[in-house]
């Protein structure tokens, strides 16, 4: 297993057993693994941070070690073994 | 027995309880706090009266939430109780409509979705399936969205044929006369004032249509300007506008016990979406449209509000009590076919629907 830690923010929290620090499989290492493992293990936190289409949320942004993902490979983003995916919600809402 | 007025805000959903047929109400809430709450229903056919919400995470996405016990816990169906099937490329954004059918079907409740979108559930809410008869339409490319996006935003199931009217914003009133199979555009004598004269066979901006009590085929419409009428389930449609202070706006309501009765609620037009005055009215008809009067004692004056598509119901009281609420987050409940109100709540968040309801 190549395994990597997901951050997740107090709001989801909840749908992670109360966890806000998940060790996750990163199977064939890219983001979309990553979030098809957390799917497969939480799939109500799966759908607060992709849509049914399989894309990111418009206010959801997700880092892997510090670089914000649309700015980088979105869903095909390289996520190495021991590397930090954080999922942030974006400044939205009122 | 007890009146139920759920409240859905843009910050959650409160509700209103009468034991004392409509006089004095309380207010509990909010539940599902910090969601917006856009569609709402309360589900009286099952043993356990059902709410079923339409709920908008800010961040994280819409769902659907239920509650057997009047909100007092909510689930959500695990993979979700809306979603687009593969092959649609499309997601969820709103719920905009939650619909039971009739008690002779007892498990089924409507959906109308953004985008363009009608569901069917045969479980009571916990999981919708996409309506491809509307889906697959060939018109559906061509359904513009309205400045709240482009939705399903009414849905009306005919209790006794397979009859099913919804209503778009834009693309107008359709109907399918075999349970949602087949779809066919009515909108002739309907504006389009956004849109080169002739108006269109579709793509309308109908903002809501109420059914009347005398039957199905009676129906009424508020445009985006213009309230018309149909008599003949949406074959042809007349204004019955004229009497009215402004014919834009958003709700229009029908008496589901006393026929010609219904209600609009002016505002003086889409780039001016205020009350005529600043006098938060209802206006209301008890000759299906032929003429309105203005009532509402008890709505305030010096209101410059409005009243969105949802935000107004009627209940099944005898006589008819009517709803409404302001995006400056006041609801009015009136017991006497909207010549009085009183107030329910007031400082909510921005009021998106009202649903009524008698419990045993």
């Amino acid at each position: 297993m190549t395994a990597v830690e997901v951050l997740l923010p107090g709001s989801l929290a909840d749908l992670a057993g109360g966890e806000r620090h998940l060790r996750v499989d990163a199977g064939g290492g890219t983001l979309r693994d990553v979030l098809d493992g957390l799917d497969a293990a939480h799939p109500v936190l799966g759908r607060r941070i992709r849509d049914e289409a399989g894309a990111i949320r418009r206010f959801v942004n997700v880092y892997v070690d510090g670089d914000d993902v649309r700015f980088a490979g979105g869903l095909g983003t390289a996520v190495p073994e021991g590397a930090t995916v954080q999922v942030l919600p974006s400044v939205a809402g009122g | 027995m007890t009146d139920l007025l759920a409240i859905g805000t843009r910050k959650g959903l409160f509700l209103a309880r009468s034991d004392d047929d409509r006089r004095t109400w309380t207010l509990d809430g909010p539940h599902l706090l910090a969601q917006e709450v856009a569609a709402v229903a309360v589900d009286t056919r099952r043993a356990r009266p059902r709410l079923l919400a339409g709920i908008q995470y800010g961040h994280w996405g819409p769902t659907v939430m239920r509650s057997d016990d009047l909100g007092g816990t909510w689930e959500e169906t695990e993979s979700g109780a809306i979603r687009f099937p593969e092959g649609t490329g499309a997601a969820l954004a709103r719920v905009w409509q939650l619909r039971p059918d009739t008690a002779e079907r007892p498990d089924v409740v409507w959906a109308g979705c953004e985008p363009h979108s009608l569901w069917r559930s045969s479980d009571g809410g916990a999981n919708f399936e996409l309506v491809r008869g509307l889906w697959d339409h060939p018109h559906r490319p061509t359904w513009e969205p309205g400045a709240g996006g482009g939705a399903v935003h009414t849905v009306l199931p005919d209790p006794a044929s397979d009859r099913v009217t919804v209503a778009m914003s834009t693309g107008g009133v359709y109907v399918s006369e075999d349970g949602a199979e087949k779809w066919q555009p009515r909108n002739q004598g309907i504006s389009a004032v956004f849109l080169p004269e002739p108006p269109p066979e579709y793509g309308q901006c109908v903002h809501k249509v109420a059914v009347d009590a005398a039957g199905p085929d009676r129906m009424y419409a508020q445009n985006h300007f213009g309230v018309f009428r149909t008599d003949d389930g949406g074959a042809s449609w007349t204004s019955i506008a004229e009497g009215l202070p402004a014919d834009f706006g958003f709700p229009v309501v029908a008496s589901p016990s006393t026929p010609g009765t219904a209600w609009v609620v002016p505002l003086v037009a889409d780039v001016q979406r205020v009350p005529p005055g600043g006098r938060l009215r209802v206006h209301r008809t008890r000759d299906a449209g032929a003429t309105w009067a203005e009532v509402g004692a008890g709505l305030p004056d010096a209101s410059w509000t409005a009243v969105v598509r949802d935000a107004a119901c009627a209940d099944e009281g005898d006589p008819t009590g009517l709803y409404v609420g302001t995006r400056d987050g006041c609801v009015y409940a009136s017991r006497d076919e909207g010549d009085t109100f009183t107030t329910v709540a007031a400082h909510l968040p921005d009021v998106l629907v009202l649903r009524a309801a008698r419990l045993p």
